[in-house]
């Protein structure tokens, strides 16, 4: 909670600019998940740059290839009830709207969901030994309570999850991110966005320092007609997950012609395996079929000592999640089970 | 002739306006001139000692007036009876920056004082405390072979330990036919309530302060602050006029008042300290505990033998007891009991009275070996009860004052639709959704205090009643003006209750349920004494036209003294008050239990719960659809307080069975979810259909109002029906709380 | 309230001794002037970047009906209306807000007549010990604005960012739903 200096940017470049003037410096828009770690002394910046005022990043675009183009700077709230995320992208309104609290989701905004830091309990601890926030120091949670932690994924450094509901289902949609930074403006595809801990649990994500998400692209393909978004956790509202499922498919009858299926609560990024995707095509969408896509997704992953659960809960997740794809229309309230 | 037109009546809380535009003032509420911001540093390690101190960093900021650590705080009282406040259990009372000893982690060791708060949180993150740790404990299951008896002292009088062993529990369940022999454990649990503990402390001079702070008693905090830093009694006034709940945090000073005052004498300025969201895992909280026990019943379902052991967590300085091991025979008649009570010293700070300590730790043991009883006998659950059913109190043999169990069974059962039920586990659905109805019985000691009111009728002829009482939300305030208003016969606007204030007469600390009694039946006796005064006012008045009336024969109603038979013959309280030279007319009354009549008698609330839950077949999540609760706790003074007070405990029940614990990890001995994200308390969406339910119960013998309290006992029977309505969902018996529900995947 | 002169001109000396140089390591930042309309009323306020929007409403502004409850967005306490919105004033910086219209719980009752909420919050028991309470009726304001809750389990699911610890739940919901259902919401 130390003190720092505070610069109002008018444009990205600016932005940018003023960043890079300082090695701890942060842009600011939201600022529900910066504060938030600020506040329990979990990040030190000398600068905040409000980056709330840019012009460009502000609107939901459509763009000429027939996909949908979201400013990094709109509110999850505003996304979530755009008329046109909400025909087209359906999936990815629910997810949003599983996430944190209508109060949050109105402050939020789309860039700032990529770049949260996860809820482990040891990561939120200034005191306890923790790799992503003092490379080097440890792990306290491979040994410690681990009830929320990665079944997938994870490394000996690390086994922290990421939080986000909303990129659970940009992962499904196979969404396109777009930066610019010090050295120009570049794109990055979705899957490639996050990072899995390695030995660098640190790094969250690819972005370097003094980059700055710009807009995030939704490409044609919405999933409008059969999608679920399922979260499980341990209240039935503003908490996060234990385990979440985002699944669209495009079925021709009964049988799947495309499926996207990704995880969220169970790994250090939102978790997608193409392979079970795959698996599904040609297939009729019944429980069985969805899990032997789920036991794919589920290959090689590793329960600690509070979180074994998760496996089972996950693949029981994903065949409810696919059945519930084919109901849309019984989506629930706070992504609730249904059906 | 008794008028009581608002005893009975739903009247909304007087301090609604107040509530609802924000103008109702909290501790961290008050703007004073030239502010301080105290802010505290807490230990990071669980156990050990502090070697070295460096606060330079911090004071080199500008605007920190003030580093306060054990090696440079003022001097302060020594014995550690000075710190006792009424609530203190046997033990060596923890002291504030008194050494360089750690005794649990963030154990306040520092406080920083700046000009802003922002400056005070910076400084406290540069304050630099080098320790030299010891191995520590903090598991009460991992500690069994630390278990003691508890050491008894003054605040155990109203704890005892468990009774004597009665005939021969081992022969007689060896002999039993029917048993049950579970183990039940809970893990730890924090009262957080939204308000954040605070204390404005604002420095008058001449050694006087006047004290916001956030408790349950303001003249034990007065007295606390007294005792310790050594001022007059009447040099110090602590106010509570709003409370942001409690639940048992505020019964004892907390630390933030240490050190705010502290400062404040230290600084001779005005100082608050606000602790936060994290800091307000550091002090009370209910113990984590282990319990055994063993149940039998003969071939028709009566109980013959009980044992029921208790292993409790204390701090490693004072010995915190709850009644958690001695209630089922309060409940039950049962002829062969054993009864231990344990506690577990840990590394951890002392636990506190959290809403209804002890009692829904013990029931939700007790009504789940009942409701296991109840399948292995192949009765319904609700008949165990019955078969049970206890006319007089069963420990004792005397007779209740009342008891209305049989009505609550009756009507919540009813209104539940129990008849219903289909008792083969997992055989009602709903969609793809198991459906479970449980059950279980509550009970909870009626306590009352002694109270010291003041009646006041001002100058304008209204009524003015006065006590240190608080109200933390439980609806005190409204509730007093109503009895006072019917004792006086005025209506509720010309009631005045002052309280929140350590300066008004005495009340105890606000827990235990005991508040209505306590404080109403002192009210009673205040106005009885007032009238008595103002009648003889009006036998004095010269042309008094009830001169020579009959005190029987007179009525207070409506401001006025008039003849029963023909209230046109009247005097106005404004008249009375012109009589007494314009002053006001003043009485004090002490109001205490009926010890020698009531010692008798046996008396309890009780209540039963009946609670319908979902459990998704395949993915196992729970969800309480409904709940009713039906309580007999004597007159129920307000009828929509009193249904708050029921129904937010049955949703604290929901909250403890199914989502809060304050997990501690042993490898670093502290909390690691200590904050509302990750403590879990339900939303709004939780929570779905909760009825509750008042079974008449006249109470003539209790107390003058016969009224018993409702603080507690709408919370204690709902963690075991909530239990035992996941067992007839699923067939699975979780007996350790919080039920996680992925213990019910296969 | 008593905010003596003195007090201003104490507040001032002090900020203005953190707008010196400093001989020390631990610099402050600058001042930044920072202008919010709250509760129609428009104040020019010089702080500090660090200071939230929910301490410069509380210690600056002197408007305490707005709770601190966690400060750190977990409970829905410290709930106000920004240009219309309900947002979290715990999670933003005051700077961040510059130029904004702020509608906390003093400007909700309008004169002397409360809002139908704030009736109905009455009215329905809907708050024990009161300290959630701001924060409910500022959201259930922004809940309406947003329009998207049709039903009772919508609302229950939009208002989980406000909690209440005394367990008023049912009676909360019941009063929004009633003014809800009522219309008598702009």
């Amino acid at each position: 909670m130390n003190s720092f200096a505070f610069l109002r940017a008018e444009t990205a470049s600016e932005a940018v600019k003023a960043l890079n003037t300082k090695a701890q410096a942060a842009f600011i828009a939201g600022g529900t998940n910066l504060i938030d770690i600020w506040k329990y002394n979990l990040t030190h910046p000398e600068l905040l740059v409000d980056i709330n005022r840019l012009a460009d990043c502000r609107a939901i675009i459509e763009k000429a290839d027939g996909g949908l183009r979201l400013g990094a700077l709109v509110t999850n709230a505003d996304t979530a009830y755009h008329p046109l995320i909400e025909s087209r992208y359906p999936l990815l309104s629910k997810a949003i709207l599983a996430g944190a609290s209508a109060q949050i989701r109105n402050m939020a905004t789309d860039g700032g969901n990529l770049l949260q830091r996860t809820r482990c309990y040891y990561f939120y601890d200034a005191n306890a030994p923790c790799n992503k926030r003092v490379s080097g120091s440890g792990c306290a949670a491979i040994n410690g309570y681990n009830r929320i932690h990665a079944i997938l994924g994870a490394s000996e450094h690390c086994i922290a999850v990421f939080p986000s509901d909303m990129c659970v289902a940009l992962a499904a949609l196979a969404a396109v991110v777009n930066v610019t930074g010090p050295n120009g403006d570049r794109n990055i595809a979705f899957a490639d966005f996050h990072r899995l801990p390695g030995d660098q649990p640190e790094r969250d994500n690819n972005l370097q320092y003094g980059e700055l998400i710009t807009s995030i692209d939704l490409p044609v393909k919405g999933f409008e007609q059969n999608y679920s978004y399922l979260k499980l956790r341990d209240r039935q509202s503003y908490a996060f997950a234990l385990v979440s499922v985002a699944t669209g498919l495009e079925l021709d009858g009964d049988v799947i012609t495309e499926a996207r299926i990704a995880l969220g609560g169970v790994a250090h990024k939102p978790w997608r395996a193409k392979e079970a995707e795959e698996l599904l095509k040609g297939k009729p969408a019944t429980p069985e079929n969805f899990a032997k896509a789920a036991a794919v997704i589920l290959q090689g992953a590793k329960g600690y000592k509070h979180n074994s659960f998760k496996i089972e809960l996950a693949k029981r997740a994903i065949i409810r999640n696919g059945m519930m794809a084919l109901h849309p229309q019984s989506q629930r309230p706070g992504a609730q089970p249904s059906l | 002739m008794a008028i009581k037109p608002n005893i009975g009546q739903p009247l909304n809380r007087l301090e609604g306006r107040q509530k609802v535009t924000g103008s109702a003032k909290y501790a961290a509420d008050y703007h004073v001139p030239q502010l301080l911001y105290g802010y505290v540093v807490n230990s990071t390690i669980t156990k050990g000692k502090i070697v070295r101190v460096d606060t330079s960093a911090a004071k080199a900021l500008p605007g920190v007036v003030e580093v306060l650590t054990h090696e440079n705080r003022p001097g302060l009282a020594w014995f550690d009876l000075q710190y006792a406040d009424m609530d203190a259990p046997p033990g060596t009372v923890f002291k504030p920056l008194h050494d360089n000893k750690i005794r649990f982690n963030g154990q306040p060791v520092a406080l920083v004082v700046a000009e802003e708060f922002e400056i005070a949180r910076y400084a406290a993150s540069l304050v630099q405390l080098d320790y030299e740790e010891e191995p520590f404990v903090t598991s009460v299951e991992a500690n069994l072979s630390k278990a003691r008896p508890a050491k008894k002292g003054i605040a155990t009088a109203l704890k005892p330990p468990p009774p004597a062993p009665t005939g021969n529990f081992e022969k007689a369940y060896e002999a039993a036919p029917f048993k049950v022999d579970a183990e039940y454990y809970h893990g730890n649990e924090h009262h957080n309530p939204m308000e954040l503990f605070a204390t404005t402390t604002v420095y008058e001079g001449n050694g006087k302060l006047t004290i916001y702070d956030k408790t349950q008693g303001t003249i034990n905090n007065q007295l606390f602050v007294a005792n310790v830093f050594g001022l007059r009694y009447k040099d110090v006034r602590v106010l509570a006029p709003y409370v942001g709940g409690a639940f048992g945090s505020g019964l004892r000073p907390q630390y933030q008042l240490f050190l705010s005052v502290m400062a404040a004498l230290h600084l001779k300025r005005n100082v608050r300290v606000v602790l936060d969201r994290h800091q307000m895992f550091t002090l009370a909280h209910r113990p984590q505990n282990l319990q055994q026990l063993q149940f039998a019943t003969d071939e028709n379902g009566k109980l013959t033998a009980a044992r029921h052991a208790a292993f409790v967590e204390t701090s490693s300085y004072e010995d915190y007891t709850e009644v958690i091991s001695s209630w089922s025979h309060r409940l039950y008649p049962i002829s062969n009991t054993r009864f231990e009570y344990k506690v577990v010293p840990l590394d951890l700070s002392t636990p506190t009275d959290m809403r209804a300590p002890g009692g829904v730790t013990a029931m939700h043991a007790i009504e789940c070996t009942m409701d296991q009883l109840a399948y292995k006998l192949g009765i319904d659950p609700l008949e165990l009860r019955l078969r049970n059913y206890a006319e007089v109190d069963p420990s004792t043999e005397k007779p209740f004052t009342s008891k209305a169990l049989r009505e609550c069974y009756r009507q919540a059962a009813d209104s539940f639709g129990w008849s219903n039920r289909n008792p083969e586990p997992g055989s009602m659905t709903r969609g793809n959704k198991l459906v479970g109805y449980g059950m279980a019985t509550g009970v909870w000691d009626a306590y009352q205090f002694p109270s010291r009111i003041e009646a006041i009728l001002t100058k304008e002829g209204k009524l003015m009643i006065n006590n240190a009482v608080t109200d933390i939300g439980t609806g005190t305030f409204t509730v007093m003006t109503q009895i006072a208003a019917d004792e006086l016969g005025l209506p509720i606007e010309d009631v005045i209750f002052g309280y929140g204030d350590s300066k008004k007469p005495f009340s105890m600390f606000q827990g235990g349920s005991s508040m209505t009694s306590s404080t109403g039946v002192a009210i009673v006796m205040a106005a009885k004494a007032l009238k008595k005064k103002l009648l003889e006012k009006v036998k004095e008045m010269s042309d008094s036209p009830l001169a020579d009336a009959d005190e029987k024969d007179l009525v207070f109603r409506n401001g006025r003294i008039a003849l029963v038979n023909e209230p046109s013959v009247h005097i106005n309280f404004q008249e009375i008050v012109a009589a007494n030279k314009g002053q006001a007319i003043k009485t004090t009354k002490m109001g205490k239990p009926h010890l020698l009549k009531l010692r008798k008698y046996s008396k309890m609330t009780h209540s039963a719960s009946f609670v319908e839950v979902e459990v998704d077949k395949d993915l196992k999540t729970i969800t309480v659809t409904r709940a009713v609760t039906a309580v007999a706790a004597g007159k129920i003074i307000n009828p929509r307080t009193a249904h708050s007070q029921i129904s937010g405990s049955m949703v604290w029940g929901i909250s403890k069975a199914l989502q809060e614990e304050s997990v501690i990890d042993e490898n670093l001995g502290k909390y690691v979810n200590a904050n509302l994200a990750e403590y879990h308390i339900p939303t709004h969406a939780d929570v779905h259909q909760l009825e509750v339910i008042f079974a008449e119960e006249r109470d003539e013998l209790i107390n003058e109002l016969g009224v018993k309290g409702v603080g507690e006992i709408g919370l204690v029977a709902m963690p075991a029906a909530i239990a035992n309505a996941v067992f007839h969902a699923t067939g699975k018996r979780i007996n350790k709380l919080p039920i996680h529900f992925d213990e019910l995947l296969e | 309230m008593f905010i003596a002169s003195d007090d201003i001109f104490h507040k001032v000396w002090i900020l203005a001794k953190t707008l010196n140089p400093m001989e020390n390591e631990h610099q402050f930042n600058e001042l930044q002037t920072v202008r919010l309309k709250v509760n129609g009323e428009q104040h020019e306020l010089l702080l500090l970047p660090w200071v939230s929007l929910l301490d410069a409403l509380r210690e600056h502004l002197d408007l305490t009906g707005t709770k601190k409850g966690c400060d750190h967005g977990q409970c829905g306490a410290c709930t106000v209306l920004c240009d219309g919105k309900r947002i979290l004033s715990c999670l933003t910086l005051a700077v961040l807000k510059e130029g904004a219209e702020i509608t906390t719980i003093e400007g909700v009752v309008r004169g002397n007549q409360l809002h139908p909420l704030q009736q109905a919050f009455i009215d329905h028991d809907a708050f024990q010990c009161g300290y959630c309470t701001p924060g409910q009726i500022c959201s259930a304001i922004g809940l309406f604005k947003e329009g998207k809750a049709k039903t009772r389990e919508d609302v229950k699911e939009l208002m989980s960012g406000n909690l209440c610890r005394c367990g008023a739940n049912i009676g909360i919901i019941d009063a929004i739903m009633e003014v809800k259902d009522g219309g008598m919401y702009e």
